[in-house]
């Protein structure tokens, strides 16, 4: 059972297409993308056990850091780059946009919406850093160092002239309407190609 | 089902060939006829898909899981090959060659030069990695194997890894390469001529024209001596010996002995590394085998561009480096998985925690067997 966002994901991405998975963990998505649509899939992921279950799950992901490494792929090269859960852990999320967008035709990007009505609540009445059940880290052993927000990433793209070519938002596993997401969604996926 | 190998005299343990060849050599030489030594352990299935070639490192030999003839030790390799293993017997075709130029009965400079009747000496010729590959290619077809399903191989065993895939792209479904490297480094090959400088520098090599009499086993020594530190890791060694000191002879308790016998315990593991090293080896092999590994750089046909070295290749390759290996670092392994994914290639790759420095690969590490296994699973499933 794929985590919703990663469903999204896998739903929306072409059969038989070959896609790179930054942050790919111990290869899921990779491996239900390989088994239902025939997805050519690699993967970068920077924890080498979670590389190694991969591999040994007969997926090739390679171990490395999206913040340096993506600059070693070549334009163009896959059909979809995705990077699920992984942007606001990135040291620069704004260059590791660009080169996903260099080096595939299109990106997945999915993250936890930080404008979220419960964490704007725990940060307004609690005055400390929310800890929910999507954001379940304490301030000081958080990996997600760049939180953003649903508005924050639409007004990023709008900067960079990043086309939105699909956007999808979750609340928990119900999915959510585009009115009002960034106060009520939990999570987004955006579908973006080079403007 | 599996054929049945048995009766099939090719087929085996400790086997022995004469082919005509020629290798042709990268010199512009060609070399026949050809003697090979090797061992394979299982069956061939029907269709000939579950070949496996290991290639073994400089100093190793065809007995991977197999008692070795000289030394009475297990094989070098029965942590990932042999019965419930990654490289299993009862699902693979294992096939280990002893690699030209060495000294275990493939041909190198202790062979018999046929057109002289006596040792080649010197007058064997200077190979290269893809030379030995050549010339495994050429059992192989002995042995009716048109595809390896995997080719496996540690430090130069992982060159050559590299190598069949290159070189014999349509052959290979998949590279597993470990504490390796596409190229030799300077340092790589300084210390490496700092053994061969040691066994020429002993009087008995006379040009290597030693056979029949005393061999330059001092000279060896010192080559092994200085090699093995290049296996270890520093932290391995202050772990295994830190500034210890020996028993003298005399039965006092680590005392220094003011001269120049082996005092610390570093100094007499290195010693006996050293000595036990001579019985088991040629020293004119260690020569060619050494200037082979430094000829070693794939990216040096291909204007050193390593990517283009890949382009033909079809097949999936496993990287696996060691975080204390400095003799051949994980940047190594990284440079290569950068040239694949350049070139599109399928690629994996891990870098393995492990105190013991290069030789970490030999060593019990059920990561790596975990990550091998699975790696070989899923091209058996394709």
């Amino acid at each position: 059972m794929l985590r919703s966002d990663l469903a999204i994901i896998a739903r929306n991405v072409r059969s038989g297409s070959r896609i790179l998975d930054v942050g790919c963990g111990d290869g899921q998505l990779m491996a239900a993308l390989r088994d239902h649509k025939q997805v050519d899939a690699r993967g970068l992921e920077i924890d080498p056990v979670n590389v190694a279950t991969a591999v040994a799950r007969g997926l090739s992901v390679v171990q490395g850091d999206a913040d340096s490494d993506l600059v070693d792929y070549p334009d163009g090269c896959f059909d979809y780059v995705i990077l699920s859960q992984t942007l606001q852990t990135t040291r620069r999320p704004d260059l590791v946009l660009d080169h996903m967008l260099r080096i595939g035709r299109q990106a997945f990007v999915s993250f936890p919406n930080f404008a979220q009505w419960r964490i704007r609540i725990a940060h307004m009445f609690g005055g400390q850093m929310p800890v929910t059940e999507q954001l379940p880290h304490r301030w000081y052993d958080t990996p997600n160092i760049h939180h953003v927000t649903i508005d924050d990433f639409r007004s990023f793209l709008k900067d960079r002239g990043v086309v939105v070519e699909g956007q999808w938002f979750l609340s928990g596993n119900r999915p959510r309407k585009k009115a009002l997401a960034n106060l009520m969604a939990e999570h987004a996926v955006f579908l973006l190609r080079q403007g | 089902m599996a054929k049945s190998m048995q009766g099939d005299e090719r087929f085996g343990l400790d086997k022995r060939v004469r082919l005509l060849g020629p290798v042709r050599l990268e010199s512009g030489a060609e070399f026949a006829p050809v003697d090979f030594a090797y061992e394979t352990y299982g069956s061939l299935n029907a269709d000939k898909t579950n070949a496996i070639l290991i290639c073994h490192a400089l100093t190793g030999d065809q007995y991977v899981a197999s008692t070795h003839p000289v030394t009475g030790k297990d094989g070098w390799w029965t942590r990932m090959v042999g019965p419930g293993k990654p490289i299993d017997p009862a699902r693979h075709c294992i096939i280990s060659i002893n690699v030209m130029g060495s000294c275990m009965g493939s041909s190198g400079p202790a062979s018999l030069d046929p057109s002289t009747g006596g040792p080649y000496g010197m007058a064997f010729p200077v190979i290269t990695i893809g030379d030995m590959v050549r010339a495994q290619a050429i059992l192989l077809d002995h042995l009716d194997i048109p595809i390896l399903s995997a080719v496996v191989g540690g430090s130069m065993g992982g060159m050559q890894a590299l190598s069949w895939a290159t070189l014999f792209p349509e052959r290979v479904r998949c590279a597993v390469v470990i504490a390796s490297t596409a190229r030799h480094s300077a340092q790589n090959i300084a210390f490496h001529e700092v053994g061969r400088q040691a066994i020429m520098a002993d009087p008995r090599w006379n040009n290597g024209a030693y056979y029949g009499r005393e061999a330059p086993a001092s000279g060896l020594a010192v080559a092994r001596m200085a090699a093995h530190i290049t296996y270890l890791s520093e932290a391995g060694l202050t772990e295994k010996f830190g500034r210890r000191l020996q028993n003298r002879p005399d039965g006092s308790m680590g005392a220094k002995s003011f001269g120049f016998d082996a005092d610390f315990q570093v100094e007499s593991y290195l010693r006996y590394q050293g000595l036990s090293f001579v019985d088991r080896f040629d020293a004119n092999s260690y020569l060619y085998i050494t200037r082979a590994m430094d000829y070693f750089d794939l990216a040096e046909p291909h204007d050193g561009v390593l990517a283009k070295a890949f382009a033909a290749t079809k097949a999936r390759f496993c990287l696996i480096s060691f975080d204390s290996d400095w003799l051949y670092p994980t940047s190594e392994s990284r440079r290569i998985v950068h040239a694949l994914n350049a070139a599109g290639a399928a690629a994996s790759f891990v870098e393995l925690s492990s105190p013991f420095g290069h030789d970490s690969f030999l060593l019990d590490a059920p990561e790596m067997n975990r990550i091998v296994d699975g790696f070989l699973r899923a091209g058996e499933n394709l």
